[in-house]
């Protein structure tokens, strides 16, 4: 219970670096959550934001167990209220006020730079899980073999996870 | 607000249960789903209107199908529209890794349970590079572009910059970068 405050300001703070998409966030929420606060492994975080691939909704409903995990129930809905409130306020306000920006020449300017810069930050984010999660070469076959087949046909992606752990399962289980 | 287009007229339960409908049918990329229930199906919003909230959810922080949920929301029924949206679009996902989470706390160290979260998060990640090559496709044009990406990757991962640290450093140069210009509104690539 006593973590309740610690979750509330750590998920407060990555959902406002969440730029582009949530991934733009995970080295934060990897140093936070894993080396600051010991809530979880960096290989539960990659497990738990790899099964939240399975979930339906937005993505990063990852971050609902690990709020569970430290607090139960409560941790769960503290973790969901302070990563969804303060980004939905700030959405709110700028959308109310987008329309008289219209005129504003920087909007344009912020808008086109900021679109690199969030993909360097999913990019960054997204080698963060490789890092941990491709460690071999079956590994990282299975996760070139799921970029190559996403680019190439469209496919649901929930079939390729499911794919994943079939592999998994049918390589990595010890006889 | 500005809005030509008349507000069709949508009661706040109405945007809950179309928002729970998204939220617990979208598997991957939620963004087509959204489009497809908001634009096509229920016509609360049109094409350019989608695009606009787009654009807006992409500017600001928070994931994108939480950003629409909250501006469509609003744009139909105010603080009250928009908290349903928001609410519905999260509710079953949040549900279904809640109970994720205890069944891996229970049964996260079995052997056969390792090994298929193994390659689950091997796949994932080429999940999460082919939505990243896909934006970057609609998003990067100038060499600038992939400059920035470079530098935002580099100050990340090789130089164990903070995330906002390198948000507000090379996020203020990009747009500095692309100020507005008085005589020439492009920039050559």
């Amino acid at each position: 219970m006593k973590q309740l405050p610690a979750l509330a300001r750590v998920f407060a703070y990555v959902s406002l670096l969440t730029v582009g998409g949530g991934m733009a966030a995970f080295p934060e929420l990897k140093t936070l959550t894993v080396d600051v606060h010991k809530w979880l492994t960096l290989q539960q975080l990659i497990h738990l934001y790899s099964v939240g691939q399975l979930a339906p909704g937005p993505k990063m409903m990852m971050v609902v167990p690990i709020g569970e995990w430290v607090a139960g129930v409560a941790g769960a809905v503290v973790v969901l209220l302070a990563f969804f409130g303060p980004t939905a306020v700030l959405t709110l306000i700028v959308g109310r006020v987008w329309n008289r920006l219209a005129e504003w020449p920087w909007k344009t300017s912020i808008q086109k730079g900021l679109a690199p810069v969030s993909i360097g930050l999913m990019l960054a984010g997204s080698l963060t899980v490789a890092k941990g999660a491709v460690t071999d070469w079956i590994t990282a076959t299975v996760a070139l073999g799921a970029l190559v087949i996403l680019l190439l046909r469209s496919v649901s992606p929930a079939i390729l996870v499911l794919g994943g752990a079939v592999v998994g399962a049918l390589v990595f289980l010890p006889q | 607000m500005s809005d030509a287009a008349a507000k069709p007229d949508v009661s706040v339960a109405d945007i809950f249960r179309e928002f729970l409908v998204i939220g617990a049918t979208s598997f991957g990329n939620i963004v087509p789903y959204l489009r497809n229930s908001l634009v096509v199906k229920r016509r609360w919003i049109d094409d350019d209107g989608f695009i606009e909230l787009m654009s807006i959810s992409e500017t600001v922080p928070g994931l994108n199908a939480a950003n629409i949920a909250v501006l469509l929301g609003d744009r139909l029924r105010g603080l009250a529209g928009s908290t349903a949206a928001l609410v519905g679009v999260c509710l079953p996902g949040a549900l279904v890794m809640y109970m994720a989470g205890i069944a891996y706390h229970i049964h996260g160290e079995r052997p056969i349970v390792t090994a298929m979260l193994k390659g689950v998060a091997a796949a994932s990640t080429g999940l999460v590079l082919a939505t990243i090559v896909q934006l970057g496709q609609k998003s990067l044009t100038y060499i600038s572009d992939f400059l920035f990406v470079v530098v935002t990757v580099v100050a990340v991962n090789r130089l164990h910059q903070s995330v906002p640290r390198v948000l507000l450093s090379v996020g203020l140069i990009a747009v500095l970068w692309y100020r507005p210009r008085q005589k020439s509104a492009q920039r050559n690539p």
